[in-house]
């Protein structure tokens, strides 16, 4: 099921029904990925995007661990332990894949060959600072993976999250107190309640789902624009 | 001249205590396992090990960590669901680890293979990973100061090798393997099968055979009693 964003270009309330569904956010994100772009998944939440990418899209797959073209998780006799995703997954190639060492695949990312990487988050700033490797937490052991350099190089950042942690505190913050992953770069946030786009003049709602633009206003302490106001 | 081998003791001869040792994989996608399982018997210590991860399971780098050898992990995930090993010797305050972004660990290492001093990379700028470190704005754009990681050993896991040395990977099991084979001084690469020189088609290896010293034959290894 595809949501489709208002034509006109105006932020819209999805009232009528409740948030998203973890599949419903991902045919969200995946519905904003341009055609024939070069896409990086995060582990996690965001493999779940690939679903939902219709194959004539065009999207090529990229893979951390040296790999374009990425196809879908393998299955029975399809699984070969050198042939794995980012979360050591096993996959499948597809026509038109190619290998290359760690050096080249970070090379891709940092150098700004990346169209989009979807990335999972703890916090996002207002300012589009993203905190999602580490919680500090004392006794946590702190493990970074390829996030900063993703955060960093990919041209457009989406983040995935829930808006709201579990206990009901905002997750989209005036200043992430996680300790960051990269500053600045998140440019859309997509959450079970609404989408976002942010820039260096802040923080404008796109679609709500199952609540109000003023709702949302009230809940968070950042401020919020509608497409309206630009 | 690349010393072909089919006995891992033999490959893994004379590793000093207290070396760096590199060694690819990303999980065990790539990982040595069987020149990671002769170091062990080899015996060397308080060694410095860089891996993208830090051990799973119970064998490969877990082993070697299990069996006290490691004073310091380099990597950039240690944590995973099945760490357990490494988890419980950081915990108990039993072995250092420095965690660097994938792609820095990938680059410092480029960097020591192609005598680069150091580069200003963008990635950690504003993180506690760039903490204490050098940064400089180039052309509006801040970048961290990043030094090189050289090993005194590289243990590679590829594909198919030939007696020259030349190396070949296959699927994401390449990973790390070509790079850290430049950065090593000793660079020792396990292969599931050795062909003759010039069977390799030269338009398609990936590490070429100065990088090599020593590779394992574990289609020789398996075989021997």
């Amino acid at each position: 099921m595809i949501i489709a964003p208002d034509p006109a270009g105006r932020t819209t309330e999805h009232l009528g029904r409740g948030p998203l569904s973890r599949d419903e956010l991902a045919a969200v994100v995946a519905r904003d990925i341009p055609r024939g772009s070069f896409v990086n998944l995060g582990i996690g939440q965001p493999t779940m995007v690939a679903d939902h990418l219709p194959a004539d899209a065009g999207v090529v797959l990229h893979t951390e661990n040296g790999m374009l073209g990425m196809g879908p998780a393998a299955d029975g006799d399809e699984i070969d332990h050198d042939l794995v995703n980012a979360g050591k997954i096993p996959v499948t190639e597809l026509p038109g894949a190619s290998y290359f060492h760690h050096a080249d695949s970070f090379a891709m990312m940092r150098g700004g060959h990346l169209d989009v990487c979807v990335l999972g988050a703890f916090q996002v700033s207002e300012r589009g600072d993203l905190a999602n490797w580490h919680t500090g937490a004392p006794g946590a052991i702190p493990a970074v993976g390829g996030a900063m350099d993703l955060a960093t190089g990919a041209k457009d950042v989406f983040v995935m999250m829930t808006l709201f942690s579990k206990d009901g505190t905002p997750k989209l913050v005036p200043e992430c107190t996680y300790p960051l992953t990269g500053l600045a770069c998140v440019s859309r946030l997509y959450t079970d309640l609404a989408v976002f786009r942010i820039t260096p003049d802040g923080v404008t709602v796109v679609e709500t789902y199952g609540t109000t633009v003023r709702e949302l206003a009230s809940r968070l302490d950042v401020a919020l624009r509608t497409l309206d106001d630009d | 001249m690349t010393a072909v081998l089919g006995d891992p003791d033999e490959a893994l001869a004379g590793i000093a205590d207290g070396s760096t040792v590199l060694i690819s994989g990303f999980g065990m996608a790539g990982m040595p396992v069987r020149l990671i399982d002769a170091l062990i018997r080899q015996g060397a210590a308080d060694l410095t090990v860089v891996c993208n991860n830090a051990g799973n399971g119970d064998t490969g780098l877990a082993a070697l960590l299990a069996a006290g050898r490691v004073r310091k992990v380099i990597c950039s995930f240690p944590r995973q669901s099945d760490s357990w090993v490494f988890d419980g010797l950081y915990l108990a305050g039993k072995v250092e680890l420095e965690v660097v972004p994938q792609g820095t660990l990938a680059e410092r290492m480029r960097a020591a293979g192609a005598g680069i001093g150091a580069f200003y990379c963008p990635t950690g700028v504003g993180t506690p990973l760039a903490d204490g470190k050098e940064t400089r704005t180039i052309d509006g754009r801040d970048y961290v100061l990043e030094y090189p990681i050289k090993g005194d050993v590289a243990l590679i896991g590829a594909h198919i090798g030939d007696r020259m040395g030349n190396l070949v990977y296959r699927k994401t099991a390449r990973n790390f393997g070509p790079v850290m084979a430049t950065a090593a001084t000793l660079t020792i690469a396990q292969v599931r099968r050795v062909v003759e020189t010039g069977e390799l088609d030269p338009e398609a290896v990936v590490t070429p055979s100065i990088y090599v010293d020593r590779i394992l034959d574990l289609s020789e290894a398996e075989a021997a009693p």
